[in-house]
């Protein structure tokens, strides 16, 4: 059953799409491993482990497409998803340093010691388990989504106030992490870590294992999303975007259905976290910045939004323009390239790249011309 | 009327009982009666202004009344109940623009609106029984836009929206259908043939019409309430109403 969900009316899109993930999984980690340093065809181990980061993203989009491209649900604050599965997977490799750390003791993280700490907090219990540390990074941003959601929805919150109590969150998370005696490592955060499941964080293999599990966890994502939205709750949930009392008339809770996706999608973006930071080497609470949810938002704008596919594209899109506009003399000039990008989509591609791309090539395999031409935009 | 059953304190299917309601000190609706009979059909007019939609709020749970007893099937008190319990316990509603799911497909917005459980979990792992596609494909002919159904319901025609909404209501299967102004923005040939589909589903649900349009409701011909203010100015056949002298004065004169 659970197969026939998930590929269900696969389309052309979505094969393209799993077809390229899967080539990478294996493709990229081969060549790394494999391949002798000089090859034309060698990835170096930092930019596998760039793409991973991309790949992560790329995860966290779609979990932000699923809420807002097909439920109308504009979170500005999914990064506090992201960041919170972030630092489950952090405290798991901060127990995991054991007494290897510079103060050398083998139960509190160097930064307990450092603040005089004598035990551990209660919370960080249970975190040298890896299997109990998964479940946190899916279980402590759904909790927190369903229990938000759960208020929000039932009062009906909607459109530009939920979207502004969202980012009142992340906010307030990214204050509360930033706090010394919250016991995260205040505005360090959590660094410096040395294995994970046995084996060293730094090492290749290592490093091409974590980027083949994030294509993995972006493949299984992606079919979980894809698999909601072309189910009949799929439809219900485009129907609540589109006409929210039309579908409450017709006697579907629509609060339910919120907190459904919504909760789903927040447990994704955990995953999306989780598989973050050991390839980024850090969690720190500048991952709460709403800057960082608000860029989220961006990339499923530019992408394509209520795609899914091009959500992920646009979060590989983007940041790979980030990386390459940020390390040269342009660098200054990155944050108004990419205001400059997002309007450029909005007034002239409204529905992403994506979109955009279908768009023409639908019109190159069947000519219509009695079709009507397309308004111009807006000036 | 018939005497109502064990349990039951009347027999009518929908009973409003001096229901009254303001919105910032305007009297919406003040004292407002009315019953609706199992099985029966019922126009009201008004001119506007005079409380019909804010009636049809009241009765699907969008509008809450200061005071006053709204009962449905005699025993369930609708004042109590949230527009998705009030919708599957049976009460259905058109809107007087007509609200289709434009980003879905005419098929889709009849499975939308099919009769089945509501739950997430359901509608998750749903799948369309033969039957039920049968009711769908039946539906689809009923309302002529069988061709159509691929086709996404925002490319659809006003008049094609209404009759899409009205296949929705069909799908629904409700024991009362709301409806508010079929007829609007309709040539006069629609009009005629939106009485007559209205007619064929007056024969096995209970059903009240809003409607500006007199001659829709004379082809109807159905007991007519009148509203004005707020509260009943007149009731009965169209022709003893519309002979009525207030009932000229305030609306059907000028």
């Amino acid at each position: 059953m659970i197969t026939r969900f998930l590929l269900q009316n696969m389309d052309r899109r979505g094969y393209v799409f799993l077809g390229l993930i899967a080539a990478l999984a294996v493709l990229m980690p081969l060549s790394n491993l494999l391949l002798p340093v000089g090859s034309a065809f060698h990835v170096p181990t930092s930019t596998m482990s760039l793409w991973g980061k991309y790949l992560c993203y790329a995860l966290l989009a779609i979990s932000l497409d699923l809420v807002w491209g097909y439920c109308g649900i504009l979170s500005l604050g999914h990064g506090a998803f992201f960041a919170l599965g972030g630092y489950a997977m952090g405290m798991y490799l901060m127990r995991q340093i054991g007494s290897r750390g510079v103060y050398g003791n083998p139960v509190l993280p160097d930064f307990m010691v450092f603040l005089n700490w004598q035990e551990l907090p209660w919370y960080w219990y249970g975190f040298s388990s890896f299997p109990f540390a998964m479940l946190m990074v899916l279980a402590v941003p759904g909790l927190l989504a369903f229990v938000f959601g759960w208020f929000a929805f039932r009062s009906r919150v909607t459109g530009v106030y939920l979207s502004i109590i969202t980012q009142a969150l992340t906010y307030a998370l990214l204050l509360a992490f930033f706090r010394n005696d919250m016991g995260f490592g205040g505005n360090n955060g959590l660094t410096d870590f040395k294995d994970i499941v046995g084996f060293n964080v730094q090492a290749q293999t290592t490093r091409a294992a974590l980027f083949a599990m994030t294509c993995v966890m972006l493949i299984a994502g992606f079919l979980i999303a894809r698999g909601i939205v072309v189910s009949k709750l799929g439809k219900v949930v485009i129907a609540i975007r589109d006409a929210e009392s039309r579908t409450r008339f017709l006697g579907y809770r629509v609060d339910r259905f919120k907190l459904f996706v919504f909760t789903v999608s927040a447990c994704m973006a955990g995953v999306a976290g989780a598989l973050y930071v050991p390839q980024v080497g850090i969690i720190n609470p500048s991952e709460f910045n709403p800057a960082n949810s608000i860029e989220t938002v961006i990339w499923v704008a530019i992408g394509g939004r209520g795609t899914l596919v091009g959500a992920a594209l646009g979060a590989v899109v983007v940041n790979w323009a980030k990386t390459v506009f940020t390390s040269g003399f342009m660098a200054p000039y990155w944050l108004f390239a990419l205001g400059g990008l997002f309007v450029f989509v909005t007034l002239f591609m409204p529905k992403g790249i994506l979109g955009t791309a279908q768009e023409w090539w639908g019109k190159r395999r069947k000519p219509t011309p009695t079709a009507a031409p397309a308004p111009a935009p807006a000036e | 009327m018939n005497a109502p059953a064990p349990g039951q304190l009347t027999s009518s299917l929908l009973y409003l009982d001096g229901v009254s309601v303001s919105f910032d000190g305007f009297k919406a609706i003040r004292g407002l009666s009315l019953t609706i009979e199992p099985g029966e059909m019922r126009a009201i007019i008004g001119p506007n202004g005079a409380g019909k939609t804010t009636m049809m709020d009241i009765i699907t749970g969008k509008t809450k009344p200061d005071v006053g007893t709204v009962m449905f099937g005699g025993k369930v008190d609708l004042t109590k109940l949230d527009e998705a319990a009030i919708a599957n316990l049976g009460i259905g509603r058109k809107f007087q623009k007509p609200t289709v799911f434009d980003f879905h497909t005419i098929e889709d917005n009849i499975l939308l609106a099919l009769k089945a459980p509501r739950d997430v979990r359901r509608t998750l792992f749903w799948n369309t029984a033969a039957s039920q596609q049968k009711r769908i494909d039946d539906i689809l002919g009923i309302i002529k836009l069988g061709d159509a159904r691929d086709r996404l319901a925002g490319s659809l025609s006003h008049g094609q929206k209404q009759w899409l909404e009205i296949g929705m209501l069909l799908a629904q299967d409700p024991k009362l259908l709301l409806v508010d102004e079929p007829a609007a923005g309709m040539t006069d040939g629609e009009t005629a043939e939106t009485a007559v589909l209205l007619k064929e589903i007056a024969r096995d649900h209970s059903v009240i019409v809003v409607e500006h349009d007199m001659g829709f409701i004379r082809e109807l011909g159905v007991k007519v309430t009148v509203l004005h203010e707020g509260s009943v100015l007149a009731e009965g056949p169209l022709d003893q109403v519309s002979a009525n002298e207030r009932v000229v004065e305030v609306y059907l004169g000028r």
